[in-house]
This record gives C-alpha cells, sequence and structure tokens, in this order.
C-alpha cells in the first residue's frame, strides 16, 4: 500500500481572505467597538490587538429549523437511574434540559456573543480609516520596520546569493600560489631523487623514483582552479535603525466648557499624533498638562477623564511645558514635540503673552508644536486662535477640529515634513 | 524502503518524527489486513492548530470557495479555543481517495496511535465500503470538484463583482439543508463533464432567452388557472434543485452556484446519517488495533495506557446528557461482537439473524448495508439498552414537563429502540420541505410545503429570514405552509 505523509504546517493563512471577508460583513460593529475602545485605551495601548465581542444576530445565517417548543415529541436520554413510568420530569430541570439525541440537535444552545481578536494591523486600519487618513500614510504607520540590515563584511559561509565573486578569486589565488609552491618544492625534491636513483644506477631505485615524480606531478595537476574553502559571502547584519528619544508634551484646557466630545475628538487627536511619533522614534515619552487657570502634570487618566473648573490661563500650561522640559527632557537629548489642544477661550492679554512665550521660549526648542481648536463651533475667529496666527514659524501648525475626519488635516503638515522612514 | 523506526524494536516516549506517524500506519496497516479491512491508500498530513481551524470551517474538505460565513465560523472556533472552552480534534478525516487524514501536530505519540488507526482504518474503510458512501459519493473526484467550485466562483466574483456573489451564496446557504436529494440517487460528480456541460447550460440559456424574446411577444390564448396541471407534477423535495431549473429570474451564473451548493451538501448527506456507525466502527477499530500492536511489542506500556485513557473520555457517556455517538456507537458494535460470540437467549430472541455467527463477517455486513437508523433499529439490544439505563420520555407542546414513557427492562426494550432508532431520521431534526406549486404560467408564484410531524411547527424567526433569502432568489411571490399528517395546514408564512 502507498502511504503517504506530508507536513502542512508550512502552509499558513488559508483563512485569511475569508477572515477579510467577515470583518468587511462586521465593519458597522467593529467600528462601533473600535470607538468605544479608542475612549478606553491609553494612548501607549493603540498599538496592540484587541478583543471584540460580536453578537451573532450580526452575522446570522438562517436556516429551516425545526421548533422544539412545538408539537409533540420525544426522544431516548441515556444514564436513568431514578425515574418510573408515568413520572413527569420539569422542562427545565438537569435531566429535561439536555437536547436532543439526534445528531442536529443542541445546535440552538449557543451563546449570544462571541469573541475574538483584532490584530494590530485591523485595529489601526479601522482607527485610521475613521481618521480618514490618506492611505500612503496609514501604510506608513501601519508597517513595522525596526530592524535594518547593513553590509557587516565578508564570512566564509552563507547561501550562493551571496556570493562574493572578486573575494572568492583573491582567496582562490592565495590558495593555489600556497599550493603550488609546495608543489615546485616537491617537484624539485623528487627531480633530484631521480637523478641520485640513476647516477646509483639500481632498477628498483630508478624506479621508484620514477613513480614518486609521476605521483608529485599528477598531484600538482590535481590542485583545483576554485575550491569550497575560497567561497567568500558578503555578510549582511542587524542594526536596530538610529532613533532617538523624543517627548510628546499634551496640552490639553479642561475647563467646564471642554464637554465629553471635544475631550474625545481632542483624544483622536492626541493618539494620531502619538501613533506618528512612535512610528518615528524609538522611545517616546509622554507628559500630559491639563490647565484651567492653573496648570498641572497629570497622569494619562485624569488627563482625560477628570474634571476640574475654573477659567482659562493657556499660559499657565506653556509655563509648565518649559519647566518640565527643562527639568527632564533637555532638547538637546530630546525631540520635544507639542500638542496643545483647546475650544479657544482665553481672557485679557492671556492669548498675547501665550503667543509670545510660545515663539520664544518653546519653538526654537521645540521639532514641532501643534495646536488644535477644538468644538463644534470651533472657528477661526476665538481670541487664542488669532494671537496664535501671528505666528510664522516652520515647527508650528495649527487647525480647528470639528470632525473626527478633521484630526488628520491638523497633523498633515507634520506627516509631510517628516515623512516616516 | 522501511522507515527507520519500523525497525527500532518498541515506540515509546511522547515524541514523534514523521517516520514514526508513517511506522504506526504501516503496523496498523499489517495488523488490519487480519481483520479485511479494506481501505483507501493513507495520506497523512500534519498540521497545526490554526489549520485545524481552517479544516473545522470547511467540513474538512482542503479547499474550499471564499465566502465570509466560513470566516465567521473560524473567529468563533479560534476564540473558543484561545479562551481554552473547547479543545480541538485530534484529527479529521475526510472521505476522499486517497484517504486524507490531519493530524495535530501538538498530539503526543501515543494521541497520534490512537488517532492513526482510528482515522487511516476506521473511517476510511467505512467510507469505503458502507453503501450511503459507494451510492452517494465519490471519494475520487470531491478534491477535483471544490477546486473547480472555488475557481468558479472565485472567477464569478470578478465578472459579477464580490457582492453580487455573495448576496447570491448567502440565500442559497440559508436552504442549503433543502438542497438534498434523499431519494433519487445523484449523479457521479465529475469535473471535466462538469465544465462540458456548464458551458452548453450556459450557451442554451442564451439561446432560450433570444427566443423568448420572440415568444413573448406571441398572444397567448388566457387560461384559466383551474385548466391548468399543476406544476410540477410530484412535490419537489430538493428545493436548490428546482430553483436551480426553474427559478425565472437567475442569471445563469446564479444558477451554477445553486449547483455547487447543493452538490456540496449533498456530498455530506451520507456524514450525518452514519455518525453513530462511523464513529464507533473507527473507535472499536482503533481499540482493537492499539491492543494487537501493544501485543505484538510495537508499542510500549505507558503508550497504551495513555492511549486507553484517551480512549476512555472519548466513550464517556454522562446521564442523562445528549447521546455521545462514540459511546452508543463503541457499545453497539461490541455488542454485535458478543452477540455472535457468545450469544445469549435473550440474543436469539431479539437477533435471531446474527447470534452465534462468525463475528467478522457479521461486521463487515453490517457496516456495508446499514444506517444510525437501520443500524440501531436492527441491532440494538437489551442489554445495551440496559448498560446505558436509556428511558423514553415524551412532552407535547403547552406541557412544562417531560413524561417518562418507557424504561430500560423486557416491556419497555422494543419503544426504547423504535425511538432512539427514529431519532437518527433525517427528518427529526431537519424539517421535510418540498415544493408542491409553481405558478409558472401564471403569477410565477412558488408555494412551499413543509410536512409536519406531531405538530412540530419551523422556528418563526430563522423561517421568516430564510425566506426573505429565498424570495430574493425567487424574484416573485414565495409562500410557505405547514401541513399536519392529517393534510390540514396548520400554519401559513
Amino acid at each position: 500500500m502507498s502511504s503517504v505523509i506530508v507536513d502542512r504546517r508550512p502552509d499558513r493563512g488559508k483563512s485569511t481572505g475569508n477572515r477579510q471577508r467577515v470583518l468587511k460583513r462586521l465593519e458597522g460593529a467593529l467600528r462601533a467597538q473600535v470607538d468605544q475602545m479608542i475612549a478606553r485605551r491609553k494612548l501607549g495601548e493603540h498599538d496592540k490587538s484587541a478583543d471584540i465581542e460580536i453578537n451573532r444576530k450580526d452575522v446570522k445565517e438562517p436556516r429551516f429549523l425545526l421548533d422544539s417548543k412545538t408539537g409533540a415529541h420525544g426522544r431516548a436520554v441515556p444514564g436513568n437511574s431514578n425515574y418510573r413510568v408515568g413520572d413527569k420530569i420539569p422542562r427545565d430541570s438537569p435531566q429535561g434540559k439536555g437536547q436532543g439525541s439526534g445528531p442536529g440537535a443542541g445546535e440552538s444552545e449557543q451563546e449570544d456573543m462571541f469573541r475574538f481578536a483584532l490584530s494590530r494591523e485591523e485595529y489601526l486600519s479601522l482607527l485610521f480609516d475613521e481618521l480618514e487618513l490618506p492611505p500612503l500614510i496609514k501604510k506608513d504607520l501601519l508597517e513595522i520596520d525596526e530592524n535594518r540590515f547593513r553590509r557587516g563584511g565578508v564570512v566564509r559561509y552563507g547561501n550562493p546569493s551571496t556570493v562574493c565573486v572578486a573575494r572568492t578569486f583573491k582567496a582562490s589565488i592565495g590558495r593555489r600560489v600556497a599550493a603550488e609552491a609546495h608543489f615546485e618544492e616537491a617537484l624539485d625534491a623528487a627531480e633530484a631523487a631521480l637523478r641520485v636513483a640513476r647516477s646509483s644506477a639500481v632498477p628498483a631505485r630508478v624506479e621508484v623514483a620514477e613513480m614518486e615524480l609521476k605521483e608529485v606531478r599528477r598531484r600538482g595537476a590535481d590542485i583545483p582552479f576554485l575550491d569550497p574553502i575560497d567561497l567568500r559571502h558578503r555578510s549582511l547584519v542587524e542594526v536596530q535603525s538610529p532613533r532617538t528619544a523624543a517627548v510628546m508634551f499634551c496640552l490639553m484646557d479642561v475647563s467646564a466648557s471642554m464637554n465629553e466630545s471635544r475631550k474625545d475628538l481632542a483624544k483622536r487627536f492626541f493618539t494620531l499624533l502619538y501613533l506618528f511619533l512612535s512610528r518615528k522614534y524609538a522611545k517616546v515619552e509622554l507628559v500630559f498638562i491639563r490647565h484651567t487657570d492653573e496648570a498641572q502634570e497629570v497622569d494619562e487618566d485624569t488627563f482625560f477623564n477628570g474634571t476640574q473648573s475654573g477659567s482659562t490661563k493657556v499660559l499657565s500650561a506653556l509655563t509648565k511645558m518649559r519647566e518640565i522640559m527643562n527639568l527632564r527632557y533637555p532638547p538637546s537629548r530630546y525631540n520635544v514635540f507639542g500638542a496643545q489642544a483647546s475650544d479657544g477661550d482665553s481672557f485679557g492679554d492671556d492669548s498675547s503673552a501665550s503667543s509670545a512665550f510660545l515663539l520664544s521660549e518653546l519653538l526654537p526648542f521645540s521639532r514641532y508644536f501643534v495646536y488644535a481648536e477644538v468644538g463644534e463651533t470651533a472657528s477661526e475667529s476665538g481670541s487664542l486662535w488669532t494671537a496664535y496666527s501671528g505666528i510664522a514659524s516652520e515647527q508650528f501648525n495649527m487647525a480647528t477640529l470639528t470632525a473626527r475626519n478633521e484630526v488628520y488635516p491638523a497633523l498633515a503638515k507634520l506627516f509631510k515634513k517628516e515623512q516616516p522612514a | 524502503m522501511l522507515p527507520r523506526s519500523v525497525t527500532k524494536s518498541r515506540l515509546s516516549g511522547s515524541e514523534w518524527t514523521l517516520d514514526d506517524l508513517l511506522a504506526i500506519e504501516q503496523m496498523c496497516a499489517r495488523h488490519a489486513q487480519r481483520y479485511a479491512l479494506d481501505t483507501f491508500p493513507n495520506q497523512l498530513e500534519v498540521i497545526t492548530s490554526e489549520q485545524m481551524l481552517d479544516s473545522y470551517v470547511s467540513s474538512g474538505l482542503p479547499v474550499n470557495y471564499g465566502h465570509w460565513s466560513f470566516g465567521k465560523q473560524y473567529l468563533i472556533e479560534s476564540g473558543k479555543y484561545r479562551a481554552g472552552a473547547n479543545a480541538l480534534a485530534y484529527e479529521i478525516v475526510i472521505n476522499t481517495n486517497p484517504c486524507i487524514a490531519f493530524l495535530m501536530e501538538g498530539n503526543s505519540l501515543a494521541m497520534q496511535a490512537l488517532v492513526i488507526p482510528h482515522a487511516c482504518f476506521g473511517h476510511n474503510s467505512f467510507s469505503k465500503s458502507n453503501y450511503l458512501f459507494t451510492q452517494w459519493t465519490q471519494p475520487e473526484a470531491v478534491l477535483d470538484y471544490m477546486l473547480f467550485a472555488r475557481n468558479y466562483i472565485a472567477d464569478c466574483e470578478e465578472r459579477h463583482g464580490a457582492t453580487q456573489v455573495e448576496q447570491t451564496l448567502d440565500a442559497l446557504h440559508a436552504l442549503r439543508d433543502q438542497g438534498l436529494d434523499k431519494y433519487k440517487r445523484p449523479r457521479k460528480l465529475d469535473t471535466r463533464k462538469e465544465r462540458a456541460e456548464q458551458a452548453k447550460r450556459l450557451s442554451n440559456a442564451q439561446d432560450a432567452m433570444r427566443q423568448g424574446e420572440y415568444y413573448s411577444v406571441v398572444p397567448h390564448a388566457a387560461k384559466s388557472a383551474e385548466a391548468m396541471p399543476t406544476f410540477p407534477k410530484e412535490p419537489e423535495e430538493n428545493l436548490l434543485y428546482f430553483i436551480e431549473k426553474h427559478a425565472p429570474k437567475l442569471e445563469p451564473w446564479q444558477r451554477e452556484l445553486a449547483r455547487i451548493v447543493r452538490k456540496i451538501a449533498q456530498y455530506f448527506y451520507p456524514q450525518r446519517q452514519t455518525q453513530v456507525m462511523n464513529e464507533g466502527w473507527a473507535t472499536f477499530w482503533h481499540h482493537r488495533l492499539i491492543n494487537d500492536m501493544y501485543d505484538a511489542g510495537q508499542i510500549d506500556q505507558g503508550i497504551l495506557l495513555e492511549c486507553l485513557h484517551s480512549h476512555t473520555n472519548v466513550i464517556r457517556q454522562p446521564d442523562y446528557a445528549p447521546l455521545n455517538p462514540y459511546a452508543l456507537g463503541f457499545a453497539a458494535w461490541n455488542e454485535i461482537k458478543r452477540a455472535c460470540q457468545s450469544p445469549t437467549d435473550e440474543d436469539r430472541e431479539y437477533l435471531p439473524g446474527i447470534a452465534g455467527k462468525d463475528w467478522l463477517e457479521t461486521f463487515h455486513d453490517v457496516m456495508r448495508n446499514y444506517r444510525d437508523e437501520s443500524f440501531l433499529l436492527q441491532f440494538l439490544t437489551p442489554k445495551l439498552v440496559r448498560e446505558f439505563r436509556l428511558m423514553n420520555i415524551q412532552t407535547t407542546e403547552g406541557l412544562d414537563h417531560w413524561v417518562v414513557s418507557a424504561t430500560a427492562g423486557a416491556d419497555g426494550f422494543k419503544a426504547i429502540r423504535t425511538q432512539l432508532a427514529a431519532s437518527y431520521r433525517l427528518e427529526s431534526y431537519l424539517p421535510e420541505m418540498s415544493v408542491v406549486r409553481y405558478g409558472r404560467d401564471s403569477d410565477r408564484k412558488l408555494t412551499l410545503q413543509h410536512q409536519s410531524y406531531g405538530g412540530r411547527l419551523l422556528q418563526d424567526d430563522e423561517a421568516e429570514q430564510s425566506l426573505k433569502h429565498l424570495r430574493w432568489l425567487w424574484g416573485f411571490e414565495v409562500s410557505l405552509e405547514a401541513v399536519g399528517e392529517n393534510g390540514k395546514t396548520l400554519k401559513t408564512y
């Protein structure tokens, strides 16, 4: 009998196509969940796979099925130890519950929900779709290219495609020179021996010496032009791409006028910037500064979820940023990024003071500073907006954010400037 | 040349190599010869858990067309597997020739020694000889056909758009269970013929369409609906077949899709009717062959004990739970053997046909000629009913309890046997439906009938949604009526 064994383990990903189909079908439900997840996840957690829960109703495949609640029916049940003919068993008792004995039974007893994990790419892709990122940027952000290869000299092993011809020939020449030098010596010795043998005129010795000489000549002819030991290969070594540290300052006005939907929008703005920076820099530190009329450094949870009341003083946050920067993130060692979200309220001379402070004290030390004016009614007429529009700097940009698809345009200039490598 | 490990004195430990698997297969083959197990050549395929999940969603077929429902099944199964709620099957085998058995890479050597005889000799010999399989499936052709189906559907997606194809398949899948020829034997699968005829069907359809245009301008003599003979003359049980041939509005490629879906559904028709027999048969033989290998000194005691441990788990039957086909099947085959070898008076009374006969001959005869229903009806022994402590329970609509109507014992045996066998009839879990009227020359309305037994009706929401799919395919009005045993209409949808 001709039995065969096949190792199928290497063929993977047969289900990928169907997975994409079902994810596409579930798009609505997935979007809703990703939406909640953006609110729930911390900035640093977006780069991970996500657990999703889906109601079976969303992907129902109907069939004609018999309803077990109707009609008369019976079944055979195993393991009876307490009942006699005529006894009654409540339908919802453990003994009465087991589904019918037929092979089709039991299918209706399914949970309503099922769970699975979205991969990092699938999750981010939904997130980016929502933010309406241009395809190229999306691709750049999705790719992980942590490691680069660079030439690492010449080595003696490797696969045939990496053979370094010039170095292999060089090695071959060296080997042949060495081998042939030895051959010359041996030849001279053998010829001398033959002469001595002939002079002695003993036929047996002559014969031996002749054989010796022949053998030496044969060995000389055997020196190969190329030998496996000549092979040299170019080697590639993996190197971590040179990345430096960055720090991202998140500044947000948390006065009462910043309601939930505005904060939600602001979170997407910070998230996208963070994802972009984490792609570009090996390590991105996050600093959260919230402010009303005074600024505080807080943790991420408090930043997005805490409430505080007071009026608004933007300058306090900018001062705080400089203070922390000088203390912990010297611009000589960190690429400093600032992102400010506010609904644009500021009073008195705060706007102009902030603008001046930003221009003179922060921008010279920052790679980039972006201001987003958040809110359904954000317009280009607020006092902060007017003051900031006076800043003419390559490192500064500002935008209004009224909807999710405006998050990307707000950061687009930066993305264009610093295309992730 | 024999693989290296055949020459090794005895298999032991839990690690294995591909050679070991082949060695087990060959040892089993030698023992199986003694029992005259006739098998297709075996093809063992080692797969990962991920690939096992792939196989789950396409019922073991290694090739399948693309559809989101398979992706959904994958998500559900892999979610359950990740959560640890479900252990994966150790093997999957399908009736192809050669017989492909998928073995999980995570199985220990002992597990492999269990699943190879189970799949490669048990299921393999069953599907080669059982009458349902020989009459209804073509193990040589199925993989070719699946490949043809996959390519054809991929091609349709390109030509007609993925959404169109998806919607059609969604609708067809809802009617999958009604796409079976239960009595008429289906034609053999033949990919080459299928392709040639497909081309013919397509060109015929175009001709018909062209002729139809001329035909339609000729005025019809008005006929009254009563005067016309009903069409179809006899009720048609294969709804998908009827749609393929008669749906007024479908495109030719959609008819082809209907054909593919019903051909594949038909392929699994024998499987679902022989679960108890087939699993019992395979369990019986893995148990036997493992013991033979141990007796021949080919596996060590550690492997034998681990195999027996798994074996007892497989045939566990919890009380008051659904019947485990492995347990019931294994016990039933063992009872046949016992009744052959050492029949009691009871066996002579209830199983006169086999009591005292040669057990192996009887085994082969039974395996060839029965399916679950007839198998249990013929060979269930009173002893098995007692040992399983079976009882019959009944209920009717509106009752909040079951009534025990028979218990294991001389007087209850026949009733239990009847009830148990009946529960493995297709109609007991698949509604019996048929096309009874098609207003071909009038309003093109399609009328379906659900033959209800004991007043059992369809699940309302599922039926409504399936009908929605059917109406979309049909393009005209569709009605469904449930009819009781007395011919009275119980419900109309």
